[in-house]
């Protein structure tokens, strides 16, 4: 059983994986990054409106942005598709995590992931439960990153 | 809610004139998702705006609670630029004129 992430005495962070989990991670950061620039439906909710109720400033907001944060978004799929090491940067860690988050919404979008869903766990007999397990082992994941990244900031100021 | 109790100062009325509507200041707010973590709100909101985290644990828990906060606001550039690196981050943000 793989333990997640550690922050290590020298600022790096470990990553503890099993060379499957690792493959797995490199399959899933691949294809988000064929789908990252797409017109995918489930992609698109990378991809919010900034101004609810005005299309046309929308549209110009989306002008100015889309491509920095399709960029962003490939360099962090980049970063945890190339990642071999044991150990991470504080930006390599940071790039995981967010490159997590951006699996688990599309995945969660394309499952319609609700909040009860960790309440209830997963059926095995469920027709997208493999699917489910794999956005489950996900959220494990991310939340190891987003723990011991938070452990390095101040409680109070 | 603590209170700061300041000395009276004479303020000039700014001249609204016509711009009333431009004046005012945009707010951006978060909004509830079934995927982001509470703790991954949390941390973006602390590295984002530099946030303590007992002020962002508020918001995270106001976000979960009531649906949306605002977590920022000031003119309409900060606004955009505040919304695009919560956009960035996969927060469900939007931006609106308070």
């Amino acid at each position: 059983m793989a333990h997640g992430v550690q922050p290590l005495p020298d600022g790096r962070y470990a990553v503890d994986l099993e060379p499957e989990e690792r493959e797995l991670l490199r399959g899933l950061a691949a294809e988000l990054e064929e789908l990252v620039a797409s017109e995918d439906p489930a992609v698109a909710r990378l991809f919010p409106a900034a101004y609810r109720d005005d299309p046309k400033a929308d549209e110009e907001y989306r002008r100015l942005v889309r491509q920095s944060l399709v960029s962003g978004r490939l360099e962090a799929l980049a970063t945890l598709r190339a990642a071999r090491t044991a150990s991470l940067t504080e930006a390599e860690a940071e790039a995981w995590c967010g490159a997590l988050n951006d699996l688990r919404l599309v995945l969660g979008e394309r499952l319609g992931v609700t909040e009860e869903l960790y309440d209830r766990g997963i059926d095995p007999r469920h027709p997208d439960a493999v699917e489910l397990s794999v956005y489950g082992w996900l959220t494990w994941l991310q939340a190891s990153f987003v723990d011991a990244l938070a452990s390095r900031l101040p409680t109070t100021e | 809610m603590a209170q700061t109790i300041e000395a009276p100062v004479r303020v000039e009325k700014p001249d609204v004139g016509e711009a009333g509507t431009t004046d005012r200041p945009w707010v951006v707010i978060v909004w509830n998702d079934p995927v982001n973590l509470m703790t991954y709100v949390t941390l973006i909101l602390q590295k984002l705006f530099g946030y303590n985290r007992v002020k962002a644990e508020k918001l995270m828990l106001q976000v979960h609670h009531e649906g949306k906060a605002v977590v920022s606001s000031g003119t309409r550039e900060k606004a955009e630029h505040d919304v695009a690196r919560l956009h960035a981050a996969g927060l469900w943000a939007t931006m609106q004129q308070d």
